[in-house]
């Protein structure tokens, strides 16, 4: 038994390994046939993490990343591919924000009433992909990439200032919500800045995402139902009924992903808000294979390329391109999908040889046992 | 020129026997809305919903997401799903344009191909040979794709007059072409505002008026297609490792090579949508320009039923709603919640006559909100307008979704010798 860990250990860390060294490798090879130094670029980001200000900024941005990226992952786990955490997302901070402009409470009936409000936009956008797929039949990769831009022209209607716009200088906003709703970081100085106080949110509903999927009996069926889903009808698994939950939690958490930037810092939401976070999440929950401490190295990872890259615009004496950093990502995400696969696969034969070894072993001392007997 | 014409109705024959619907039944419901549209449009005066100006850029609307859908078909014909179609496009249009501004504009279009097939080269190795799930793969390519361009234009554009990091240096025309004569007497007709006769004038004047040879081409792919596909003993393969992978490996057909050569022309022609969107539909490349288009095409063609007349249809239906956003859509969108209203209206009817009966009263009652809602106003939003074609497109896949059929083998694994 404690051989077969080791052999799982050694795929597990095979795979991501694996993904990394290529990645890295083709980035030097797009840097040399840019005519650039293949490896100064990696220098000068890793330099950048020992500054706290930018250790803070990777922080609160992992946040972001990883509760997004926990909702994709939690889709995955049952072969629903929710590709609309970004409109789910975008729009539940919109919400998020127009309530917390407008209703004032006291804080701690404020902040856990904003946050129900984004879990429950996010989840009620993720609910139609939902619902039209359990009645319909209708894709939910269409469906929610149909979704995600039918928020934004919902986004853009609400934000009108005949609505709930609020005009400031050129860009238009929710306007300020009340500050009962804010809710305190940590402070770390002021050349340094704050930490998001809803970072521990994401840690928490990290716990939570193992504990459901691990203990309970629902992510048991979640789960049974993403690796067949014949085998979990025929233990009584509504399939339907998963796939609708599944698709509405997926949205909740979705919807508290954009939260800790809104509540903890920007306090409106605007069209400066982060776009494309629910598909950078896909790539990093398919970096931390759908498990909550994978996805948060992950979130991290991703996070530092994107707050360390751009001091390559700045640097003396050659600048590189910040860009850089983003075929990184997807040469990251391209890599990794197949080395765990090619892992997969040769674990696989591995495992299939040694069984082998052993059947053989024991047919020959079957063979030799029968002889012994005949003779 | 005569390729299209001629081929055209060709397209829509995949339909006829393979589907409940038939060819004189599909012709009658076409013929109904039109007429319905007609009506409509002498009720609520707004001209614009048939005017061969709107059909013209229709088409052109169109054009790039039937190319993404072709796309699509080939792909899952073979049985790999091809959700990389956006990043295909985005490498299209990137290549397309780079090549475009240096050496012209059918070099552009060259290249623009080749950019898209790089792109589904890594989508077939990634799927086919280390049998990655094909949608992971997919949003792979896409991320990849986006990333590339953008670092590529900062070599490239960045440094040339007129361009900068988000945008290319401005790409000669390919011309366009009218059909001298006919052109401009459909679009006599079509001013003349009668019943019918010019609604079937903007319609058909919106193929024949301001043709870009890129266009002629993309539609006449279409048939091609088809005829590929169902015609030729190649396609009959290509197909047969969509359906049944391990029966057609044991008839001898190598389904590694047929879905390579199925992948490679899907990026193909995704490649040449996005060229068709930097070269024709715009002169630049413009960051984020492909704008979901390729998802919107894999949308087409789940609608079109995998089949290229299906795919067709559904192209110019998005094209269509999409056009409305460029040319008086606040309007024209208002006439059509009036239209929409009267098309549930019969749909409650028909529940009704099928003996369901709540269905039919919800449908009614949606259809009387539309009602009240084209009365009390004049005009809708400029965002609903903006959503038309996404609000559509899921409609229509709602309402269409549960007739489908997929290629039995779409999305699934497969490695050589799994059968035995």
């Amino acid at each position: 038994m404690k051989k077969f860990d080791k052999e799982r250990a050694l795929l597990a860390v095979a795979g991501p390994v694996l993904a990394l060294v290529a990645a890295i490798v083709l980035t030097s090879i797009v840097l040399i046939a840019s005519g650039k130094n293949p490896f100064e670029p990696y220098r000068l980001m890793l330099e950048q993490v020992g500054f706290s200000d930018i250790q803070v900024l990777i922080i609160n941005q992992a946040s972001l990343y990883y509760i997004a990226a926990l909702a994709v992952a939690l889709g995955f786990r049952m072969n629903l591919f929710n590709i609309g955490v970004d409109g789910q997302y975008r729009l539940a901070a919109m919400m998020t924000a127009v309530v917390g402009a407008h209703v004032a409470l006291p804080s701690f009936l404020q902040v856990p009433m904003l946050l129900l409000v984004g879990l429950l936009t996010g989840a009620f956008w993720a609910g139609i992909a939902g619902v039209l797929k359990v009645t319909r039949g209708v894709s939910e990769v269409v469906s929610t990439i149909m979704l995600n831009a039918i928020a934004t022209s919902v986004i853009g209607y609400l934000t009108l200032t005949d609505n709930f716009g609020v005009l400031v200088g050129d860009n238009i906003t929710t306007g300020v919500m009340k500050e009962s709703g804010w809710v305190p970081g940590i402070n770390l100085g002021a050349d340094v800045g704050e930490i998001y106080g809803l970072v521990f949110l994401a840690v928490l509903l990290g716990i939570g995402y193992w504990l459901v999927l691990n203990r309970t009996r629902f992510g048991f069926d979640l789960r049974a139902t993403g690796a067949s889903e014949t085998a979990a009808a025929a233990s009584g698994v509504d399939a339907k009924k998963m796939v609708f939950t599944a698709m509405l939690i997926s949205g909740g958490v979705a919807g508290l992903s954009g939260l800790p930037l809104l509540l903890g810092d920007s306090h409106t939401y605007a069209l400066t808000f982060p776009a494309g976070l629910g598909f950078t999440a896909i790539g990093i929950a398919l970096l931390g294979r759908n498990n909550p401490g994978g996805i948060a190295l992950a979130a991290l990872l991703w996070a530092f390329l994107d707050k360390a890259s751009p001091a390559l615009d700045y640097a003396t004496p050659v600048a590189y391109e910040k860009e850089i950093a983003t075929i990184m990502q997807g040469l990251i995400v391209f890599a990794v999908v197949i080395s765990y696969e090619a892992v997969r696969q040769w674990g696989l034969r591995r495992q299939q040889k040694r069984v082998g070894a052993e059947l053989a072993a024991a047919a020959a001392g079957n063979n030799n046992h029968k002889k012994e007997v005949a003779a | 020129m005569t390729t299209a014409t001629v081929a055209k109705p060709k397209a829509q024959q995949p339909g006829k026997g393979s589907r409940r619907v038939s060819l004189p039944v599909l012709l009658l419901v076409i013929a109904g809305v039109l007429v319905l549209t007609s009506i409509v449009r002498l009720i609520s005066g707004a001209e614009g919903i048939t005017s061969t100006g709107q059909m013209s850029t229709a088409l052109r609307l169109a054009v790039p997401i039937g190319l993404a859908g072709l796309g699509g078909l080939w792909s899952e014909r073979s049985g790999v799903v091809n959700i990389g179609l956006e990043g295909m496009m985005i490498l299209g249009t990137w290549f397309g344009a780079w090549a475009g501004y240096q050496w012209g504009p059918w070099t552009g279009v060259v290249f623009g191909i080749i950019g898209g097939a790089l792109g589904a080269v890594l989508h077939a190795i990634a799927t086919v040979t280390f049998n990655v799930n094909h949608i992971v793969s997919g949003v792979a390519i896409n991320i990849l794709a986006l990333g590339a361009t953008r670092y590529l234009s900062k070599f490239t554009f960045e440094n040339q007059p007129q361009g900068s990091s988000k945008q290319s240096p401005p790409i000669d025309s390919l011309g366009t072409f009218d059909i001298p004569g006919l052109s401009s007497w459909l679009d006599t007709l079509n001013q003349k505002h009668w019943f019918l006769v010019s609604d079937v004038a903007g319609l058909i004047g919106g193929l024949f008026t301001d043709l870009s040879p890129l266009t002629v081409i993309a539609v006449a792919l279409v048939p091609v297609t088809w005829w590929v596909l169902w015609r030729t003993a190649f396609g009959l393969r290509l197909r047969s490792c969509g359906e049944n992978p391990v029966a057609a490996e044991s008839l001898g057909v190598n389904v590694y090579k047929y879905k390579y050569i199925a992948v490679i022309i899907s990026g193909g022609f995704a490649g040449l949508g996005g060229a068709f969107l930097s070269i024709v539909a715009s002169n630049v490349y413009l960051d984020g320009q492909t704008a979901g288009r390729g998802y919107i095409g894999l949308a087409a063609m789940i609608f079109g039923n995998w089949m290229p007349g299906g795919l067709a249809l559904g192209a110019g239906l998005f094209g269509y709603t999409d056009s409305l956003n460029l040319r008086g859509g606040t309007t024209n969108v208002h006439a059509l919640i009036l239209l929409l209203a009267i098309l549930l209206v019969f749909g409650a009817a028909y529940l009704a006559w099928r003996k369901r009966y709540l269905p039919a009263l919800i449908t009614a009652v949606v259809s009387a909100l539309m009602f009240v809602w084209y009365v009390s106003t004049n005009e809708v939003p400029k965002q609903l307008v903006s959503a038309t074609p996404y609000i559509v497109t899921l409609l229509v896949l709602s309402l269409s979704a549960q007739s489908l059929r997929m290629p039995k083998a779409d999305g699934l694994p497969y490695r050589k010798g799994q059968g035995k």
